[in-house]
């Protein structure tokens, strides 16, 4: 083959895309149709209670007009990282999903489902054989980290899905996967060289993103020695600067990408402008490297949330919220002198002062009329998380400062309850490179015919 | 403003920041033509020392500072101050991190 087409509808399955770009890539006769759907970025929860990223509707949406496409031009479609953290328990969501489209459509398909969950026991294994190391600046791992965790997954890389392709399937769903390699898998599996492979599926996993305006529906050219990206949608272009900017987006290192099985080396590419709308990419190297390691992530719970949200207009509390909410910290603190104070935690998030930047706000001066206060209140259970709050909010509500002179309250509450339980709370505590012998061990697939 | 200066914004297109996974938080800014990003790597004025002054932080934390040639870029990789998503968080993708670059004046002539 001299020539891998790849359409990807959008950078992030369940966000919705317009059928009618999708469309417009499916006249260009693509030979696979591959969506990442996986992130970290919306928090550990996902991984740790199994919720998803988007509605099962719009999975289902999104999901069905790539079934249809795939179906009308009997090519694969691809699907990574199902529902964001792609533990098993998203997985057999969206393998329901895929069943439930087949019956109504009356579409035959045969799917397989890679999965990306690892057992505590095989983690555990692989780190008495000193097997696993950090991934950036994160704690080594211990056996009991790995207890508490709730789930584990690992970012399968190519491999299972080239043995899936082998097994002749018409759907791939998989658990977590790093997310280039459903964009990847089909030129690699045909013998491109992987550094373009590897390059274009870093970009379009984020679907057309790295056009101006960035939008959602990219097409990808992939030959033996380059790539060619074009947006579907005619308002949108590629640009030399956009593309070469999207390269280094949501990446520590700009040009040294590391993945499993080797790191892909940008720092000799050349973005080429080849007409208004689509940029050439060449020069993109993938260096295999000695041992094969995948990504775990991990996360447990530590504990309940509960918030309140309030507002502060009076120009004289503004002036004096600091020593007002140190205040009534201290008053909260001694209250409930019953609890251990390091099992709960209190956390006053004060917009219009530093609510985005904490720490790091550069403005120390308030200059705001009015200030948002929320208060999140970290607790082993949800009884004493809202118990916290509650007491905090009151407190708050009258607690008396210098030159006050509006004695009915200090805040303006907008929202019943005043409490606003949050519900469990995680971490990531796992987020680390485990070494593997064979890159498919971890990663069984289940074949399912609809 | 200085006389003789540039407001990074007027030098750069793109001046953004992001989760780089749950644990660091990274900066970009990519200037406008390769003539441009050419003068401001040769002065030097972007560097390591700058960023840390910026965000408050050791050097230490800095875990990525590369000028990428081929995107007209600078990268900056910064430990994130929160776990992600965790107790505590304020801005879930890192996506607000970037204004204190605003603040950096380029020497023009």
């Amino acid at each position: 083959m001299e020539e891998i087409r790849v359409l990807t509808p959008t950078g992030m399955l369940g966000y919705g895309f317009p059928v009618k770009w999708f469309k417009e890539g499916l006249k260009r006769n693509p030979h696979v149709i591959a969506v990442d759907s996986g992130s970290t970025d919306s928090g550990p929860h996902k991984l740790g209670m199994g919720a998803l990223t988007c509605s099962e509707e719009s999975y289902y949406k999104d999901i069905s007009i790539m079934l249809e496409g795939g179906y009308e031009k009997k090519i694969p479609v691809i699907i990574s990282s199902a529902g964001g953290a792609g533990s098993d328990k998203h997985l057999k969501i969206f393998i329901d999903i895929v069943e439930k489209i087949c019956k109504e459509k009356g579409f035959h398909l045969r799917v397989a489902a890679i999965r990306g969950e690892v057992s505590k026991e095989l983690v555990k294994e692989k780190l008495r054989q000193g097997k696993i190391k950090p991934c950036g600046p994160v704690d080594d791992l211990t056996e009991a980290e790995v207890n508490k965790a709730n789930t584990i997954v690992a970012q399968m890389g190519v491999e299972p899905y080239l043995k899936a392709l082998e097994m002749g399937v018409d759907v791939i769903i998989t658990g977590r996967s790093y997310d280039p390699a459903p964009i990847a898998a089909l030129g690699i599996k045909e013998g491109f060289d992987p550094g373009p492979c590897w390059h274009l599926g870093k970009i379009m996993e984020c679907g057309a993103l790295c056009a101006v305006p960035a939008g959602k529906t990219m097409f990808g050219y992939l030959r033996k020695d380059h790539f060619v990206l074009e947006p579907m949608d005619p308002e949108l272009r590629c640009t030399e600067t956009s593309v070469a900017a999207h390269t280094l987006y949501e990446k520590s290192h700009p040009y040294l990408l590391p993945g499993p099985g080797g790191v892909l080396d940008l720092s000799e590419c050349r973005f080429e402008q080849i007409d208004d709308r689509r940029v050439k990419v060449s020069g993109s190297k993938f260096i295999p490297s000695a041992a094969y390691a995948v990504k775990l992530e991990g996360a447990k719970q530590v504990g309940y949330r509960t918030i309140f949200i309030a507002g502060v207009r009076d120009p004289f509390a503004i002036k004096h919220i600091d020593e007002i909410l140190e205040g009534v910290e201290q008053d909260v603190v001694e209250y409930f002198s019953d609890i251990p104070r390091e099992s709960y935690e209190m956390i006053f998030h004060v917009y219009g002062k530093n609510g985005v930047m904490g720490e790091h706000e550069i403005q120390k001066e308030i200059t705001s009329h009015e200030l948002c206060i929320i208060l999140e209140v970290a607790a082993k259970d949800q009884k004493t998380a809202t118990a916290v709050c509650s007491r905090a909010r009151t407190e708050l509500l009258h607690f008396p400062y210098e030159g006050r002179v509006a004695t009915a309250g200090n805040i303006a509450l907008p929202f019943t309850p005043l409490e606003i339980p949050l519900g469990p709370v995680y971490k990531f505590n796992i987020y680390h490179l485990m070494e593997i012998d064979d890159p498919c061990e971890p990663f069984p697939i289940d074949i399912y015919e609809f | 403003m200085k006389k003789n200066t540039k407001k990074l914004t007027d030098v750069a297109s793109v001046i953004r920041s992001k989760n780089a996974g749950p644990f660091e938080v990274t900066l970009d800014i990519i200037f406008n033509d390769k003539q441009t990003y050419e003068k401001i790597k040769a002065a030097g004025v972007i560097n390591k020392e700058l960023i840390a002054k910026l965000y408050g932080v050791s050097e230490d934390e800095i875990t990525e500072f590369v000028y990428y040639d081929a995107a007209n870029a600078v990268k900056a990789t910064l430990v994130r101050p929160r776990h992600q998503g965790s107790v505590g968080e304020t801005d879930m993708h890192a996506a607000q991190q970037h204004v204190p670059l605003l603040e950096i004046r380029i020497p023009w002539e």
